[in-house]
């Protein structure tokens, strides 16, 4: 294809995140020869700057059954990556301030408890009995015992590590500027035109992978989400539950070290969305809520703040799954900000689908195609070897095509929203 | 540990002021930064729990190290607050916040 | 457009800014000039309260410098009412074209047409095992203690470091009747006696510092040239020091230290600003980038004054503010009084030059940050020892400073990394055998100093 050698490997996995990585972690370890791209360096966007927040509790319940897989995974992050990742299971707690959105709430605990999710339904008196720094705000709460938090700066990249370790071939600052597909391989192009190929290629690019899922004809709209944390000071740990407010848009925390971290509100992204930086704003609506909620927080003092990227889908669940339309493709990606928890989890079922052709973990709701308005494809997941009507040519074209794709910019980020319905989404990480 | 760190030398001749540390009546001089007061008097100005013992470092408010607290929860750099008469200054962690 | 009408602000109030806002004030401009301290005069001219019973004259405070601070102070009564002064005032984000200023517990925003920085500069510090002991400052702290309260650090104090700075600080103590129980440089007497000759070449200097020295001695201080600080002793409070001389150490009984490797730039609110930095391999820093008369690289409506864009000393301070305040007027079409910016070129050019004699002076053993023990406290806010930085250093991309900063929490904690930030740069390139530049710095992130919640969620009507 190129005049300069391919690297050749099993396995290519775009992106260095938690989802890429532990896919590239799981694969390795089952000997597969792996080699996973990472346009800056692995773990240190979405995955190695996030909240840490590790919650099933007010999940959409299409992510439920890969949620309470990965959750279980996390008691055993030693095994995985050599240290625990600070995850402590010290609760998940959802809070309601108005009787519209104690609907949500309502509505979410009979679902979730049928689907054999641990809940905790608390009253405004049980929860200022038990939370006695919490406002008489919050009418009710649904606390997920089994729920917590870890420290995401160090998973992040702890995965990349382990997947290094098993064998994995990771190659940091390689920007994939093109994909195609031709005699049952994938290739891509990097910027400085390295090319790869391999006959499986697992999409995990995050914020950018839409784009990439537009290169073999299933293209994906993600809207650029920069999540925006504000870090206090340490504080003796009084706060044990990770907050989330339904629908508010507000998130709360207190690491073990024992800074409380808070955000509501988004920073802002370059163009490219690969930089980006606080709003002052944002900043501020944080801290209002914060003391709405928590008022002795108001002496607390603000020392640092900082955003991550992250890609949010139009219905706020993530895509993880076979391609529609390529043999060999795999997608797991949008995780709308909170895909932490998941990490772990999708690279085992990205791995059982790739090898064995399916997962005992109930995906369905999560498939690619929802996102393709005129076609209904069928949901039967394919073989890795398996041979599809789509062919060569097409995928070649797409290929050509795909450096005119913008970036995940601005003007997509407006469309999107547009098509949301914004009060359903919920955006707790 | 009552010995007095910081030694006054210039400037002494100024109105006494009374503020309290610790629930401690402690006398300082009008002009003092809260830094000043406390450490023409003590070793140390901050002994919380989980964090290192400290009496300031830059006195230019740049390292931070010389935080402490009101009774009533606010934070205060004593290197770049002056002291004020009847001021309630604690220098451990209030245990009141975030417990009611 | 009226461009006297165009929304000026300039941030710090000591040499730099008051005589960019002086400069400005004269053209008719009414720039606002925000400060952190509650008097002007940044910290080489910081004023003691304004309470009866300090009643030190200038001459008292700030000896051979009396002259420049007093003109300072009757230039800023003279503008005062022309300027919109804002004293006690914390700039903490800074985005775009406004800043957002913390004061009284509330917060303001403020935007701005052009940007003046002056933000100045702070004690270098090299941890060294005992460092973080109470009764261990810097060696401006040492200053600010005895110029602003009146107070000294302690009874026994024992100076270590390099520059003029700490030899004017040991001097102001023995005079207060507080000898120094040492001075200790690690640099040779040899580099400094040679680059002190370079020196006869500005005889003010000269003179000043020969009598600072010639003072301590005579007063019996001990100025121990080529020593290193091995050790601060004490359990809880500082009983003493160990210092080392090609592998014999002595120890010196005292109740306080005062530290201080020379000054390194303030830098934080020019990082927000976004403008260009450039690794300065002379004061081994990355400064914002200007020209010669303070327009800020990468932006047109920001300008760079005084020792926040690279230390030069108070006189250079003075001519970088009246530069900035020109630049800024000349681009906006400002029409001011004749002014030549020869003359405070020639400053600056003389403190160039006064700056590389004396970082000649004050040569750094070429091991000094190899030497520091794994042992040793490295960032005082999050207590990471110097090891556990070494330990990381160029694991999954911890071949700069954020990433090294994400693994290990050093300069994760309330000043920034202020403290510890060059020391780390200076410890992980070691560790990585690879040059100060190519492991960057730290990014500045707002709020650039800690503010309550309660204050960012306030906003002034």
């Amino acid at each position: 294809m190129s005049a300069r050698m391919s690297l050749k490997s099993d396995v290519l996995v775009i992106g260095g995140g938690i989802a890429g990585c532990a896919t590239a972690l799981q694969l390795a370890r089952r000997g597969w020869k792996v080699t996973l791209l990472e346009r800056d360096q692995a773990g240190v966007r979405a995955s190695g700057v996030n909240f840490g927040g590790v919650r099933q509790n007010g999940r959409d319940l299409r992510e439920l059954p890969i949620a309470m897989r990965a959750r279980a995974m996390w008691d055993e992050l030693p095994s995985l990556i050599g240290f625990d990742g600070e995850f402590r299971a010290t609760g998940n707690l959802r809070l309601v301030s108005d009787e519209d959105r104690a609907v949500q709430l309502d509505n979410f605990f009979t679902a979730a408890t049928k689907q054999g999710l641990g809940l905790v339904w608390l009253e405004r008196a049980e929860l200022r009995a038990r939370y006695p720094w919490l406002s008489g705000k919050p009418l009710r709460g649904v606390l997920c015992p089994n729920d917590g938090h870890a420290n995401p700066r160090l998973v992040g990249p702890a995965f990349a590590f382990a997947a290094q370790e098993s064998g994995a071939t990771i190659i940091e600052h390689a920007e994939i500027t093109e994909g195609w597909y031709a005699n049952a391989t994938f290739q891509l192009r990097a910027l400085d035109n390295r090319t790869f190929a391999a006959p499986v290629l697992v999409n995990c690019a995050g914020a950018w992978a839409g784009k990439i899922a537009g290169w073999f004809d299933e293209p994906v709209t993600l809207v650029p989400e920069i999540p925006q944390v504000q870090v206090t000071e340490p504080l003796p740990y009084r706060i044990e539950p990770v907050l989330g407010f339904v629908g508010g848009d507000f998130y709360l925390r207190q690491t073990l070290r024992g800074n409380i971290l808070f955000g509501s509100g988004q920073g802002r992204a370059t163009a490219d969305a690969l930089r980006s930086q606080p709003l002052p704003e944002s900043m501020k609506r944080g801290a209002q809520i914060a003391i709405d909620f928590i008022p002795d927080l108001a002496h607390v003092p603000i020392i640092r703040t900082w955003t991550g990227v992250d890609g949010d889908t139009s219905d706020g669940v993530c895509v993880v799954g076979p391609s529609e339309t390529h043999p060999g493709l795999f997608h797991a990606f949008g995780f709308n900000g909170h895909g932490f928890l998941l990490g772990p989890a999708v690279g085992a079922v990205v791995t059982e689908l790739i090898l064995d052709g399916g997962t005992s973990t109930d995906i369905s709701g999560l498939a690619i195609d929802r996102f393709r308005p005129r076609r209904k494809a069928s949901a039967a997941p394919a073989r890795a070897q398996h041979p599809d009507e789509e062919t060569e040519a097409s995928a070649e074209e797409n290929g050509a095509q795909s450096t005119d794709h913008c970036p995940v910019g601005v003007d997509q980020h407006k469309q999107a929203a547009d098509s949301q319905d914004a009060a359903e989404r919920d955006q707790d990480r | 540990m009552s010995e007095a760190r910081l030694q006054r030398v210039k400037d002494q001749d100024r109105r006494l002021i009374e503020i309290i540390v610790d629930g401690w009546a402690m006398s300082a001089m009008e002009g003092d930064t809260v830094l000043v007061a406390i450490l023409a008097q003590r070793q140390l100005l901050r002994d919380a729990p989980g964090e290192p013992v400290g009496a300031g470092f830059c006195l230019m408010g740049a390292c931070q190290d010389c935080w402490v607290w009101q009774e009533d929860g606010r934070r205060i750099r004593a290197c770049s607050t002056y002291a004020e008469p009847g001021m309630r200054i604690r220098t451990t962690w209030p245990d009141h916040l975030l417990a009611s | 457009m009226a461009r006297s009408s165009a929304r000026i602000l300039i941030i710090g109030a000591g040499p730099a800014g008051l005589r960019a806002a002086e400069m400005l004030a004269e053209a008719g401009c009414s720039p606002t000039l925000i400060d952190e301290a509650p008097r002007i005069g940044g910290q080489i001219y910081r004023q003691p309260p304004r309470v009866p019973g300090f009643t030190r004259t200038a001459a008292e405070l700030y000896g051979a410098a009396a002259e420049r601070a007093r003109d300072l102070f009757v230039t800023f009564d003279r503008i005062r009412n022309r300027i919109d002064y804002r004293p006690s005032s914390l700039v903490y984000d800074l985005i775009d074209n406004r800043v957002i200023v913390a004061s009284e517990g509330k917060s303001e925003e403020v935007p701005f047409d052009a940007l003046i920085l002056a933000t100045g500069a702070m004690d270098r510090i090299v941890p060294a095992p005992g460092w973080t002991l109470p009764g261990v400052y810097t060696v401006g702290a040492a200053q600010i203690a005895l110029k602003h309260q009146g107070a000294t650090i302690g009874k026994r104090v024992a100076f270590v470091g390099i520059g003029p700075l700490m030899f004017l600080a040991a001097h102001q103590y023995a005079k207060a009747g507080v000898a120094p129980v040492a001075v200790v440089v690690p640099s040779r007497f040899r580099s400094f006696a040679a680059a002190g000759l370079r020196l006869l070449q500005m005889p003010r200097e000269f003179s000043l510092g020969l009598h600072w020295l010639l003072d301590l001695k005579r007063r019996g201080v001990p100025i121990l040239f080529g020593h290193r600080l091995a050790q601060v002793l004490g359990e809880e409070t500082v009983t003493g020091i160990t210092v080392r001389r090609r592998g014999a150490e002595r120890a010196i009984v005292c109740d306080a230290v005062a530290i201080g490797y020379g000054l390194q730039s303030e830098t934080q609110l020019a990082d927000l600003t976004g403008i260009r930095f450039a690794f300065d391999p002379a004061r081994r820093q990355w400064l914002p980038e200007s020209d010669p008369l303070g327009r800020a690289t990468g932006r047109k409506d920001v300008y760079l004054a005084g020792d926040g864009a690279g230390m030069l000393g108070a006189d250079a301070a003075e001519a970088r503010g009246r530069l900035a305040a020109h630049a800024l007027m000349t681009d906006l079409d400002i029409s001011h009084v004749t002014y030549r910016p020869k003359a405070d070129l020639e400053t600056i050019a003389r403190a160039t030059q006064l700056q590389a004699s004396l970082r000649a002076a004050f040569d750094l053993p070429a091991d000094f940050f190899a030497a520091v023990s794994d042992e040793t406290i490295l960032c005082r806010c999050e207590q990471v020892p110097a090891g556990e930085l070494r330990a990381i250093a160029g694991l999954m991309g911890a071949r700069e400073m954020n990433r090294a900063k994400s693994y290990s929490r050093i300069g994760m904690g309330r000043c920034q990394g202020r403290m510890c930030g060059h020391a780390a740069a200076e410890i992980l390139a070691d560790k990585l055998g690879v040059s100060l530049d190519s492991v960057g710095r730290l990014r500045g992130q707002p709020p650039i100093k800690p503010v309550s919640v309660g204050t960012v969620a306030e906003r002034k009507a």
